[in-house]
């Protein structure tokens, strides 16, 4: 009887077709909105003239490249996904979308924004948007993830390459200022991933993934993000001394820089992630314990915000580099 | 008319609006091709590189 109550419910969740939001909710619109902000000022701060319709071509591209990156991640990651409770409502976790329609999503979209790329834009860009896509899919995802804790390190890379890209999409090269606004989002993404991460650790060590927090314990993490945030911020600062950014970038980059020292310093000084602690809903919902990892983990997304929108907004008003 | 099994009104609305979305995207797509096309050849006749 059970059973046929429990085959009854399969069938009619299979034969129901999943609402066209939850697929919206595949391309992970929140990360796809960052990659497109930092790719299209990869690609504004090129000062290459472009076509506006290609222009807006390239950052329609890239968003949906990290879109179907998204999509082939949840397929993928559906049994673990089901079982974390940050990740549990995802749409393959839970049930409302097949994972073979998410993983032909994202084989979809892949294939059409790398091929229109190569169509409207230029080769250059398309093969950088092709590995960003197999290395955050295929890299990241199937392999690095569920077997080292240097996972979001290397990682990392897939979501530092969009300004790269947007550049390449510009001029068709990739100059060492590109490779420095990647460099930016690579050093930051250990102490952003780690930060969260020390607040969630129960969950990962739950479904056997090897998060820094569950491999080394909190304490070394605190230290690692300590250590990275030492490199990352003079890295942030850098783009004020290569012609890239002018007085604006240095003002926002350096206060910002020394407020993310400062947190990831109390962090490192603090037990943040040190008991299991019983915690809400949602990612900003800690006990008093992880608040400082609650509080670099929101402020590293803000500063992040902060140097791009920085670097746009003078290129857009028109504002000289320090350097020229 | 019946399609085989047992579908729900809003299942059918569920499928109906899904249907509608892959339409819409697909038209974007092909309206979106034809602009770059013919961006892309305006181009090469204003510069043809030659």
């Amino acid at each position: 009887m059970a059973d046929t109550a429990a085959q009854t419910e399969v069938a009619t969740r299979a034969a129901v077709p999943a609402r066209w939001q939850d697929f919206v909710a595949l391309l992970k619109p929140r990360v796809m909105s960052l990659v497109v902000f930092t790719g299209l000022t990869g690609l504004v701060c090129a000062r290459a003239p472009m076509n506006p319709v290609l222009a807006g071509v390239a950052i329609l591209c890239i968003a949906v490249g990290a879109g179907a990156s998204g999509a082939l991640n949840m397929w993928y990651d559906a049994d673990i996904d089901a079982r974390m409770r940050r990740t549990r409502g995802r749409p393959v976790a839970a049930g409302r979308v097949q994972g073979a329609d998410a993983l032909g999503l994202g084989v979809t979209l892949s294939i059409l924004s790398v091929g229109l790329m190569v169509l409207a834009v230029n080769l250059l860009a398309a093969a950088l948007l092709a590995f960003t896509i197999v290395f955050y899919a295929v890299v990241y995802t199937m392999w690095l993830k569920r077997s080292t804790p240097q996972n979001i390190v290397i990682g990392g890379l897939a979501g530092a390459l969009p300004p790269v890209i947007g550049w390449a999409a510009a001029t068709g090269t990739t100059p060492l200022n590109a490779w420095l606004l990647c460099a930016i989002i690579f050093l930051w993404t250990p102490p952003h991933f780690w930060a969260l991460s020390l607040y969630t650790a129960e969950d990962y060590a739950k479904v056997g993934v090897p998060m820094m927090p569950v491999v080394r314990g909190a304490a070394s993490t605190r230290r690692q993000i300590l250590f990275y945030s030492l490199i990352f911020v003079p890295a942030a600062i850098a783009p004020a001394f290569t012609g890239l950014g002018g007085r604006l970038y240095l003002a926002v980059s350096a206060l910002g820089g020394a407020a993310f020292i400062g947190l990831a310093a109390r962090l490192a000084a603090g037990k943040a992630g040190e008991a299991a602690e019983a915690r809400g809903e949602g990612l900003y919902a800690v006990k008093a314990g992880a608040k400082d990892a609650r509080n670099l983990f929101a402020f590293s997304i803000l500063y992040l915000f902060a140097l791009f929108a920085a670097l746009l907004a003078e290129r857009l008003a028109g504002l000289p580099a320090l350097r020229p | 008319m019946s399609d085989g099994f047992n579908e729900s009104p809003e299942a059918a609305k569920a499928r109906r609006m899904r249907s509608i979305a892959i339409a819409l995207a697909l038209g974007a797509f092909v309206v979106l091709v034809f602009i770059v096309t013919i961006v892309r050849i305006k181009g090469h006749v204003v510069d043809p590189g030659f």
